[in-house]
């Protein structure tokens, strides 16, 4: 598996060209809990943005609620700054079925209506469900069957290839 | 039991006890008939989750999309405002689609039994029922005849339960207080007539409060009431003394008509709850009341609406107590 620090870089220097090209001076970061935040973290570091981050839940908006339940600890989204007409940085450690961007795009919505939505993660798979696209892309992985990449952190941060049972 | 007319092949018989019937096979919950017998890590879980609600207020849209698509009727045989209301709200924030029968204006006074205004309704496709019923055990009888992946919810049944009632206590007093094996609880009133005392009882005790008080008139305790674990006190100066919550009921004023008090203006005399007589207790114990009050009865004004009373957060912790059950049995569909 890769480092981590070269793939935040890299992100980084993306990011500053992306909204630089956007002409958008700072957008509002936002982090998808917990690999998410951690990465989002790391990125407005080394970007040096100052406003607040935002960070999501989004155990109400999975659709496999009615397979698998509720997860008991939800922990509070926060969303520091009304979210209308601003720009968003959505930030997610991995990107797979896109299942979770879905849930964290509609839950986003319920707090305001932002100009734009930017996605960027750290590790891009293959198995994507929905057509979801992220802008920013630390690096890209082709996993088996069986295979799912995990970030474990927050310190020190890590991936870490975790093989299924059976597979799935 | 309840009187239900039953054809021969559905005639009484010995059930599964309410406490067994509401668990799944793997212990999680799929009805909430009794506060009795959940295990404290289940109760738990409970408070946890309404924990996750209780802090979605901030959002503009203060709904999320669990329970879309789901249709949840709200089948009360009794008058209330405030539990039907909250239940409403909890379902429809959960997204839910939400039915009110208020059933003491409807076909139960045309003489339809209660197992065919519930076999009426499942033909609609129901997912859950929230019942009020007048009988003890009404929520219980219902479970026991429902289709399979339909969940019903006790929202008081008789003398016998009001289980989220006493949950958002437990919340509440967690929310405020923390740590239960530290706590001093008075529950001041008509506990013989209160179904929300008894679920509180079990609550405590299953969450391991520290000291249990009831505080009540002779005329107005269950027979044996020390065996539910509490300390019995006649007297409120005696029972407010150093407690960190007092939870007073509602002194349910038809009860006058049958002679268990003299007065209403007597009853406040001796068990009325007065700044005065809270002083008796911690200078930071909360004030805890279910709803209605009778102010001027069981409680006075100043004290329902002083800096210790906490009864309007009662209220709103309500709402996410009741999303958090109504979210845990339907998460178990399927799994």
């Amino acid at each position: 598996m890769p480092e981590i620090a070269p793939l935040l870089d890299s992100m980084a220097e993306q990011a500053r060209r992306h909204f630089r090209q956007q002409g958008i001076a700072e957008p509002i970061v936002v982090g998808i809990h917990s690999g998410g935040v951690w990465i989002a973290d790391a990125l407005r570091h080394r970007l040096g943005y100052t406003r607040p981050m935002g960070k999501l839940d989004i155990s109400f908006y999975r659709d496999d609620f009615s397979r698998i339940g509720m997860h008991p600890q939800v922990r509070p989204s926060e969303l520091p700054e009304e979210l209308d007409d601003e720009h968003v940085l959505l930030v997610d450690d991995v990107l797979f079925t896109g299942r979770t961007i879905r849930a964290a795009l509609n839950e986003l919505f319920d707090y305001g209506r932002p100009a734009s939505v930017t996605l960027a993660v750290l590790v891009e798979r293959d198995g994507r469900e929905l057509p979801v696209e992220a802008a920013i892309v630390g690096a890209h992985l082709e996993l088996g069957a069986g295979e799912q990449v995990k970030l474990r952190g927050p310190e020190p941060l890590r991936l870490e290839r975790v093989h299924l049972e059976g597979g799935n | 039991m309840i009187a239900v007319a039953h054809p021969a092949s559905q005639l009484p018989r010995a059930g599964p006890l309410p406490n067994s019937l509401q668990l799944t096979s793997d212990g999680r919950l799929q009805h909430l008939l009794t506060v009795e017998g959940l295990s404290r890590d289940l109760l738990s879980e409970i408070l946890d989750t309404a924990e996750s609600f209780a802090n979605m207020n901030e959002k503009a849209v203060k709904k999320v999309p669990l329970l879309r698509g789901k249709t949840i009727v709200n089948l009360f045989f009794e008058a209330s405002t405030r539990t039907r209301t909250t239940f409403e709200l909890a379902a429809k924030r959960l997204s839910a689609d939400v039915l009110n029968i208020n059933v003491s204006t409807s076909s139960a006074v045309k003489g339809e039994s209660l197992l065919d205004t519930l076999r009426n309704l499942e033909a609609m496709n129901v997912d859950m029922f929230v019942v009020r019923h007048q009988q003890s055990g009404a929520a219980h009888f219902m479970a026991r005849h429902v289709e399979p992946g339909i969940s019903v919810l006790n929202a008081g049944d008789g003398r016998h339960g009001h289980p989220t009632q006493a949950l958002l206590d437990m919340f509440t007093i967690r929310r405020h207080k923390g740590d239960f094996t530290r706590l001093k609880i008075a529950i001041v009133g008509d506990i013989l007539h209160s179904r929300v005392a008894r679920s509180q009882v079990h609550a405590l005790n299953i969450l391991q409060a520290g000291e249990v008080r009831v505080v009540a008139p002779y005329s107005l305790l269950p027979a044996h009431v020390e065996d539910l674990g509490v300390h019995v006190y006649h007297n409120l100066e005696q029972g407010l003394r150093d407690v960190d919550v007092v939870i007073m009921l509602r002194l349910q004023r038809e009860r006058m008509e049958h002679a268990h008090l003299p007065s209403e203006h007597e009853y406040f005399q001796l068990f009325g709850l007065t700044q005065r007589r809270l002083h008796l207790a911690k200078p930071d114990c909360l004030v805890m009341h279910p709803g209605p009050a009778n102010r001027g009865v069981e409680i006075d004004s100043a004290v329902a609406d002083g800096a210790q009373s906490v009864i309007l957060q009662q209220v709103t912790y309500g709402i996410a107590v009741r999303m958090a059950v109504m979210s845990m049995v339907m998460g178990v569909r399927g799994a």
